[in-house]
């Protein structure tokens, strides 16, 4: 058999740039919001589709994914009044986001459809709760899942906690560092409206809080949040005729994954996942660096997730990511500020939706912080980055989305300024 | 009993390990949980069947004679399908691990904090390539296949050498688990995770 080293994967250089974001949109990120899947997904397409200055007739395609936890393209697009000539439901969660991008550009390239409207809707705190709990933890274990679930390995943070564990024996990182993921990211959504935690939290704090599964703090987990998002692909020619500047799709990468998926822990090193893979797809494709980065949104399903992708894509050393993440780079103000929104582990869960909607709005300048509007109705970003401030990054030309499904799997998209 | 890769055992009759003659599926109860295996899926029907023998047996492919974990309907190394269960000695250390204080599943709810580990075997360690090993999922549990207590999920740590024990669940059924290997020499301080 052929290895993997042998097969070039960055191929399709020529689609570089021709694809955009034009539209995003979302609902409130709330808890126990009382709408069904259906009806976020409708209001954040509805939401989407009027950012980009686009109406029912003017979206002919529809993507979504899910865990069985979402109401099918079928009934949402019927709702819309959107005829579809192309439309797909697809199963996954995190890493879908980008890996769907990558899908709907290829739909489009195949002459199957001409805009797609790419949505997550979840109950994901009211409902189907991601960590497994409720009705689905009693349920019976079945085949392949009994060499995990019977032995209670079963939640994402306890399937994940071996990488973050190994990580910290390999190179020494420690708690604390790891815990300056939460801090930056909590400090980016006291600046965002719409985030679900708004507080500040200190190394302490997330250190103090209880342990869920070594290593890792109630603090180093994500949000439980209801709510539904949006993404709006479309060749960067039909974008220049839409309401706001594209978000360029420079390369994109989806679902990249590590050897031995079927339980990628029997190929090591473990403390590497698969953003060392997916970065030899990533920056080819793009023909740009992490250099060149300047925000990026490493998916923070847990602190150690964000950490792990952004050493693995290559924005510090292998081994370095702890130093990193707690040396003020990844700040509002710092050299690459991270999950600007405060991410999942603040502004919502949305597996990995959100992130590529606050980085096309950074790239667009139009971030939605508390600045005031000015007389020509956008807003006059301040660059003040404390508490309750400005969230928006200055001059920012390139950004690099990093989603996580697991260790062993992970998707990415690298945009630039329209 | 012998262990080992060049020794292949035929077990529940059958000469190639391509599932057995007769075969049915396996329903078995652990701490409450009903676990359940297709008797179309022979590869961890034959595992597990194994398990409730003693007997740590994996496939190996009759093509580069590499065994691997867990059953896998294809040797992931050649893409082969032929292959034989072998017996391999049930003994590693701890590669990785985690200890679970806030359980999800109702099973384990009145058990923490447990620990679950991967232990790399001593066989096919770094093969065949560095990065590779057979890295075996288990609890950590009293050498009578109880969940171990808190003073004993304490001393456990990255490095521990670790034998497996079999815990029985239906007939014909058991899970590989893991305990303290009590003969072995033990590393004085096995790694732990330092917030504690």
């Amino acid at each position: 058999m052929a290895m993997q080293s042998d097969i070039d994967a960055s191929s399709g250089k020529h689609l570089a740039g021709k694809y955009s974001i034009v539209g995003v949109g979302e609902t409130t990120y709330t808890r126990g919001g009382g709408r069904t899947t259906r009806a976020m997904a409708t209001t954040a397409i509805a939401n989407a589709m009027a950012d980009a200055g686009l109406n029912a007739d003017d979206v002919d395609g529809m993507l979504s994914y899910s865990g069985g936890d979402s109401t099918p393209s079928t009934f949402v697009a019927g709702d819309l009044g959107i005829r579809l000539n192309f439309y797909m439901d697809v199963f996954g969660g995190g890493s879908s986001t980008e890996a769907l991008i990558g899908i709907a550009m290829g739909v489009i390239e195949a002459g199957m459809c001409k805009t797609v409207a790419i949505f997550r809707s979840m109950n994901g705190y009211s409902q189907v709760r991601i960590g497994g709990t409720g009705a689905r933890s009693a349920a019976p274990v079945k085949g392949d899942e009994i060499h995990n679930r019977a032995y209670g390995w079963q939640s994402a943070g306890q399937m994940f906690a071996p990488t973050f564990m190994r990580h910290m024996y390999d190179y020494g990182t420690t708690p604390e560092q790891v815990a300056m993921v939460k801090v930056v990211h909590s400090e980016h959504a006291s600046n965002n409206p719409k985030a679900y935690y708004k507080k500040r939290y200190t190394v302490d704090e997330v250190l103090s809080s209880r342990i869920i599964c070594k290593p890792l703090h109630l603090l180093d987990c994500c949000v439980e949040t209801d709510n539904g998002t949006c993404i709006i692909v479309t060749t960067t020619e039909r974008a220049r005729d839409l309401a706001k500047r594209p978000a360029i799709i420079r390369s994109v990468v989806g679902r990249c994954s590590k050897p031995r998926i079927d339980m990628h822990y029997q190929h090591g090193p473990i403390s590497t996942v698969a953003g060392h893979y997916a970065k030899n797809i990533l920056f080819p494709n793009a023909g740009l660096g992490p250099e060149d980065v300047d925000v990026t949104a490493a998916y923070d399903a847990f602190t150690f997730t964000s950490m792990l992708q952004l050493e693995d894509y290559g924005f510090c050393k292998k081994g370095e990511g702890g130093h990193y993440v707690s040396s003020g780079i990844t700040r509002l103000g710092g050299k690459r500020p991270n999950n600007t929104s405060g991410g999942h582990l603040c502004e919502g869960y949305t597996h990995g939706m959100n992130m590529v909607i606050e980085n096309v709005r950074q790239l667009r300048g139009e971030i939605d912080d508390s600045c005031p509007i000015g007389p020509d109705g956008k807003r006059q970003h301040t660059y003040d980055y404390r508490e309750g401030g400005c969230r928006q990054v200055k001059d920012v030309e390139v950004t690099c989305n990093m989603g996580w499904a697991n260790p062993g799997t992970g998707s990415a998209m690298i945009m630039v300024k329209g | 009993m012998q262990y080992g890769l060049g020794q292949s055992r035929h077990g529940l009759g059958n000469d190639h390990g391509q599932g057995v003659s007769v075969m049915t599926g396996l329903t078995g109860n652990h701490m409450g949980m009903n676990l359940t295996v297709d008797d179309l899926d022979i590869e961890n029907v034959a595992f597990f069947g194994y398990c409730a023998k003693g007997d740590l047996r994996l496939q190996k492919c009759k093509e580069n004679g590499l065994v691997r974990y867990p059953p896998t309907t294809r040797c992931p190394f050649s893409g082969s399908a032929n292959y034989d269960w072998v017996s391999i000695e049930p003994k590693g250390t701890v590669y990785s691990y985690n200890e679970v204080h806030h359980a999800i599943q109702p099973a384990f709810k009145g058990k923490t904090p447990y620990m679950l580990l991967l232990v790399e075997l001593d066989t096919q360690k770094g093969q065949p390539t560095e990065h590779d090993g057979l890295r075996v999922a288990g609890n950590l549990v009293t050498p009578d296949g109880e969940m171990a207590p808190p003073e004993m999920v304490a001393k456990v740590g990255i490095g521990s050498r670790m034998r497996m024990v079999f815990k029985q669940v239906g007939e014909g059924f058991a899970l590989p688990m893991w305990t303290i290997d009590e003969t072995a020499k033990q590393p004085e301080k096995p790694w732990r995770y330092a917030g504690e």
